[in-house]
């Protein structure tokens, strides 16, 4: 008679979760989207190829190259301040997209949306302070970035258009705080903006026009308030990313950081 | 310059004893041959050329003996194509139609080849580059939010058209401006100063002609630019902490901050 009991033992855990590592890694989502070479597909030791893989089949590789001059690697050259402001921009615009689903830019709701998200919002004013904190932070970076590059000497050839750029974006950082700082609406918000706009005013030529069309009217209203939100959670950065987006490409294509001195 | 492994070294000292050995017989012949081609010049060749390429030998040869290897290959070479047309007649190197074919130069390959720039010292980005960065964003992100836990965002009473409060102050990278309105007309003050500071800053790199970045090199432009950035500086600090009601002149230590963020 045929044995019917089958005899080979019970897989343990470990091999249980070394089968399901080994079908999951070898299952056509899991291939589709992890790019061949990556660590993610065959694991990761430490070996110059498996180094080079993880930036080559990586997003990353739209930021950084495989290897980079040893001394950008030196954190008293750079100070880090040009990664900071975008690590920055990417903490604003998260903290940000928390804010939004809390706020109405009306003139009658803005701040008492503000006023409710600090008292009865869960972690609603430690990420309006974070959102605040690092919107001011990020002018600082950007500004010392810019001090740091031309210390450096490296807005020069071939680094020049990149230089402007990089003044462009520090207007555009300058814009989005500026327009952010209206937005709730409490006394700060708008007398400071009233100080702000009422210069743009003496523009010669077209001052008084962009001024109308920026505020809405003559004077900052509920119209303005509108307009500066469109303005700081849409258009501004989406103006924004497209300039960092060209400002990182010529990092690389000019030839990665500058220096030594 | 790339280590020349020993085996290649051994090879290349047995071939020049070997060639030693058996070319003492061959190296008398070739100057010998030499010397007879020159006083039995192929009449087609001008004298006057001949005069000059026996000059330039001349020279060669000096060369030679100062700068060693290279040249004298070309020395060589030189020769056996002076040799070649010995004892009149049809020389041994012409062509169909009795044309003689001659070693105009010898061009180094430098000067025509594309010479690759010497290897740059480079790192991995990963994980030299990516470890620092995330480090940095790390304490950047934990900064931003203790300080968010300490320190709460302002939010004033409601905006109130009616009601202007004393001071009224712009954002803090604004307040240079308004300090500069103290002392000019708001147009200048304004637009002018800051719209020419903007445009001057946009074409540092059109201005600044010196090609160095070394800090020794560029005494000048780093003594305006610090100049510029403390003059701001300077400005924005009497601005947030030294302007009172009226945006009269205070002292923070007897009157207290009139300073939000």
């Amino acid at each position: 008679m045929a044995k019917i009991i089958d005899e080979t033992p019970r897989p343990t855990a470990k091999e249980r979760v070394n089968k399901l590592v080994s079908d999951t890694q070898g299952s056509q989502a899991w291939n589709s989207i992890f790019r061949p070479g990556s660590i993610f597909r065959k694991g990761y030791t430490d070996s110059p190829r498996n180094r080079s893989y993880v930036v080559m089949n990586s997003v990353l590789y739209h930021l950084h190259p495989v290897k980079v001059k040893r001394h950008a690697v030196k954190v008293s050259y750079t100070l880090c301040l040009g990664g900071l402001s975008f690590f920055l921009f990417i903490l604003l615009t998260v903290t940000g997209i928390f804010l939004m689903f809390f706020y109405r830019p009306e003139a009658t709701q803005a701040w008492n949306d503000i006023s409710n998200l600090q008292t009865s919002v869960t972690f609603g004013l430690l990420v309006r302070n974070m959102h605040r904190w690092g919107a001011h932070l990020m002018v600082l970076s950007v500004f010392l970035h810019m001090a740091r590059v031309f210390y450096h000497g490296a807005y020069k050839a071939p680094r020049e258009f990149n230089w402007v750029i990089g003044v462009v974006l520090l207007m555009l950082t300058l814009l989005l705080s500026f327009t952010g700082y209206l937005l709730p609406w409490d006394q700060l918000a708008l007398w400071a903006v009233a100080v702000g706009t009422n210069m743009m005013g003496y523009t010669p030529v077209f001052g008084s026009e962009v001024r109308f069309v920026l505020l809405g009217g003559k004077e900052i209203g509920a119209e303005t308030l509108l307009r500066w939100y469109v303005l700081h959670v849409l258009m501004l950065p989406f103006v924004i990313v497209i300039f960092m987006a060209i400002h990182f490409w010529r990092v690389r294509k000019d030839g990665g950081i500058s220096g030594p001195l | 310059m790339t280590e020349i492994p020993e085996h290649l070294l051994k090879r290349a000292q047995a071939a020049r004893e070997k060639a030693a050995a058996s070319g003492d017989a061959g190296s008398e012949a070739a100057p010998a041959a030499s010397a007879a081609s020159e006083p039995a010049a192929d009449p087609r060749i001008p004298a006057h050329l001949l005069e000059r390429s026996k000059s330039a030998k001349a020279r060669a040869a000096g060369q030679a003996e100062a700068g060693g290897g290279g040249v004298a290959v070309q020395e060589k070479v030189a020769s056996v194509v002076q040799a070649a047309p010995t004892g009149g007649g049809v020389p041994v190197g012409a062509g169909p139609g009795g044309n003689t074919q001659r070693l105009l130069t010898v061009v180094k390959s430098g000067s025509i080849q594309e010479v690759k720039a010497s290897p740059i010292d480079k790192v991995h980005t990963w994980p030299h580059l990516l470890a620092a960065e995330f480090v940095a964003a790390l304490v950047c992100l934990a900064f931003t939010f203790v300080f968010s836990v300490f320190v709460n965002a302002p939010l004033l009473q409601l905006a109130n058209n009616n009601q202007t409060p004393n001071p009224s102050k712009a954002p803090w990278y604004f307040l240079g401006l308004q300090e500069l309105l103290t002392m000019f007309h708001p147009m200048v003050a304004g637009v002018t100063i800051p719209g020419v500071g903007l445009i001057v800053l946009i074409l540092a790199p059109f201005i600044d002609k010196n090609p160095s970045n070394k800090p020794e090199d560029r005494k000048f432009a780093i003594s305006l630019m610090t100049v510029h950035l403390m003059f701001w500086a300077v400005l924005v600090m009497i601005g947030s902490f030294f302007r009172g009601p009226g945006f009269n002149f205070t002292l923070p230590w007897r009157d207290g901050l009139f300073f939000e963020l």
